[in-house]
């Protein structure tokens, strides 16, 4: 059980790393059934059943595949940005960022954001898909170091002044 | 003491997830360690130049022959013949041979020189896990079980994704391990030599580009070679006379001749790969081709030809997941199955704790063997490939060594024997050989080799202490060194 105080979600996170020690880590796997398009299963992981409610992560799941969707979209923008930058002879990218950029920027604030407010409460850590290859979805699940039975010293100090 | 390092390394994790494109953390250390990048450390058998941002396959001599025979002919194209055609036809001919020349250069560098869209191997997390659910799926056996394979329906199609054993990743649709290259690639199209690159999905279009456009650049010049010949025979009046007069025409007719029939080839045929939106080695295995089966289809293929080019050239471009340029530095602590030596980092605990990331339950490790770094303040020399690095917290001890070399007593982390690079580093040494592990206990047994850096006060007893203990259980606890190296902070398996 962590120690949630009263301050800004941001401390939620510094708690969890300051208590907390790794203990697992669930690999979200992608979802080929439309192609190579990316996109993440949607499947509950039974390690996580005890530690998050199944709707909190559907919700971040589907949600980082429409931001996913969004950013692979084929129409009328990406052509457009397409032709642009072949008359531009690709020149056009040293000042300006691609849509996918773009994207990917949003989905690091959306897992920072969803990492401080749902997640770290909770003792897990949501690693975004772009540092694994866009192959998994990596949550790791941390327990506090004083439930677990570990034999170094340092850790039950630092439990204890959680407490 | 212990946590307040614990709690910066994790700051310096925190930080690094919150951005994608992060920029180097910010340690108060980081300027005093000579920051490695991730390409430095890159497992597949590519070459880097600039400094991480060109990327080739390793035999490059072919590409060099490419250029050698696009610049010379084009030379001699402008040199020797367009005077005499601006002269005598119109000058816009050497101004679209101009345009098209620079455009096929253009394409041809972009086609080599970028990352043709390699897939980053598998964390040893990732990879553990995997192997659990394949053995769990299997039946844990003695021997090695056949390739594993998954299925999966695309659109109706069923489509079978391999395992790749050298990657440790099940292979995305459509995606492929080059040999050549040792990676695996998305949208694998070809390994193309005259580039000096794979051909994938990040620069598929590039590579068609060019060939389209040196086609267009081949028969332009070999129309106007010939025409300028037949202009100056009717001039000088005699064919051979003309070719004295212009001796390097017949070069660039020969040239063009040759090139035409295959460049002109390869153009057509992937001009009906994009419109059918298959890949050369789709098309070569037949994978799509009706003659398999009655309802064998094209599952990716969006109906018409007009959006299969359109969403192949004109598509959004995937950005590198490789990250070539990214600073090497710590990650998440590591999850590792357990060990049987763990009465012997207690000590070794105590002496890092100012050092390291607290992560004192992870006793376990990873079923990858892992070398540990005696010398953790060598920041800058951790290559392996999994892009092991120092950061954080592990940069306060400051560097003594001059070089990252081998005269360090440090042994890099690294995953697996099989993932042994060609390019291994003088100092990434991989404890299952056991030549090389002969030459990392040498470095253990040696800790006084290890120049004392200045102000390196309160580490150098550990050091001493540690480098004993970890020569100690160095052969049969090598499994433990895992858990050592995060212990100290020295291990970061990340993606690359």
């Amino acid at each position: 059980m962590f120690c949630l105080l009263a301050e800004t979600s941001f401390h939620n996170l510094q708690e969890l790393r300051h208590n907390a020690s790794l203990a697992n880590k669930v690999f979200i796997q992608r979802d080929y059934s439309e192609g190579t398009t990316c996109k993440f299963q949607t499947k509950f992981p039974s390690e996580l059943e005890s530690r998050i409610e199944r709707t909190l992560f559907e919700d971040t799941v589907k949600t980082l595949n429409n931001y996913y969707t969004e950013a692979e979209k084929i129409g009328g923008q990406s052509y457009l940005e397409g032709c642009l930058a072949c008359a531009t002879a690709y020149l056009i990218f040293l000042c300006m960022e691609t849509r996918y950029e773009k994207v990917l920027k949003k989905i690091a604030k959306y897992i920072q954001e969803q990492n401080e407010k749902i997640y770290a409460p909770r003792g897990l850590l949501i690693t975004d898909p772009i540092e694994r290859g866009m192959r998994v979805i990596e949550i790791s699940i941390y327990e506090d170091r004083g439930s677990s039975g570990c034999s170094s010293g340092s850790s039950s100090v630092s439990s204890s002044t959680a407490r | 003491m212990h946590l307040g390092v614990s709690e910066s390394m994790r700051e310096c994790e925190y930080s690094q997830i919150s951005t994608r494109s992060s920029t180097p953390m910010e340690t108060p250390f980081k300027k005093k360690i000579p920051k490695k990048r991730k390409w430095e450390s890159f497992p597949g058998r590519n070459k880097f130049y600039c400094d991480g941002r060109i990327m080739m396959a390793k035999q490059t001599g072919v590409f060099y022959l490419t250029l050698v025979l696009i610049l010379v002919t084009c030379g001699l194209f402008f040199t020797f013949d367009c005077p005499f055609l601006a002269e005598h036809l119109t000058p816009v001919i050497p101004v679209v041979g101009g345009v098209l020349f620079v455009f096929v250069l253009g394409t041809l560098l972009r086609t080599s020189f970028s990352d043709p869209g390699v897939l980053p191997r598998a964390t040893p997390d990732e990879a553990a896990d995997l192997e659990r659910q394949i053995d769990v799926a299997n039946g844990s056996t003695g021997y090695r079980p056949p390739p594993r394979t998954k299925e999966v329906v695309i659109n109706g199609q069923t489509v079978k994704l391999k395992y790749c054993f050298t990657c440790k990743i099940f292979r995305p649709p459509r995606a492929s391990h080059c040999s050549l290259c040792d990676n695996c690639v998305e949208r694998f199209d070809h390994h193309c030599p005259w580039v000096g690159n794979c051909v994938g999905r990040r620069n598929y279009r590039f590579f068609y580009m060019f060939i389209l456009s040196l086609s267009f650049l081949t028969i332009f010049i070999f129309a106007f070679v010939i025409t300028h010949i037949i202009l100056r025979s009717s001039h000088r009046g005699g064919f051979l006379n003309a070719l004295k007069d212009s001796p390097a025409s017949v070069l660039e007719v020969v040239v063009c001749f040759f090139s035409v029939w295959s460049i002109v080839g390869l153009s057509g045929f992937h001009t009906y790969l994009i419109s059918s939106n298959q890949t050369t080695n789709e098309d070569i295995k037949g994978s799509w081709s009706s003659k398999r089966g009655k309802d064998n289809y094209n599952p990716y293929s969006h109906g018409n030809i007009v959006t299969n080019c359109c969403a192949a050239l004109c598509g959004p471009l995937p950005p590198s997941l490789i990250d070539r340029r990214g600073f090497v530095y710590l990650d998440t602590p590591q999850l590792a199955p357990p060990t049987n030596g763990i009465t012997v980092y207690g000590s070794t605990q105590s002496q890092q704790s100012h050092m390291a990331a607290a992560t004192p339950l992870l006793q376990q490790q990873s079923s990858e063997p892992v070398i540990i770094t005696a010398s953790p303040e060598n920041g800058g020399a951790l290559p392996s490939r999994t892009s092991l690095g120092l950061g954080g917290p592990c940069t306060s001890l400051p560097l003594g060594q001059p070089t990252p070399a081998t005269s360090t007593a440090s042994l890099s982390c690294q995953e697996s024997t099989d993932m042994l690079p060609v390019h291994a580093h003088a100092h990434s040494h991989n404890h299952s050989r056991p030549l090389q592990d002969q030459v990392a206990h040498h470095h253990f047994l040696t800790p006084e080799d290890l120049p004392s850096p200045p102000g390196m006060l309160p580490c150098n007893t550990p050091l001493g202490h540690s480098h004993t203990v970890q020569a100690g259980f160095y052969n049969p606890a090598s499994q433990d060194s895992l858990h050592e190296d995060s212990v100290r902070g020295l291990v970061k398996l990340s993606s690359v």
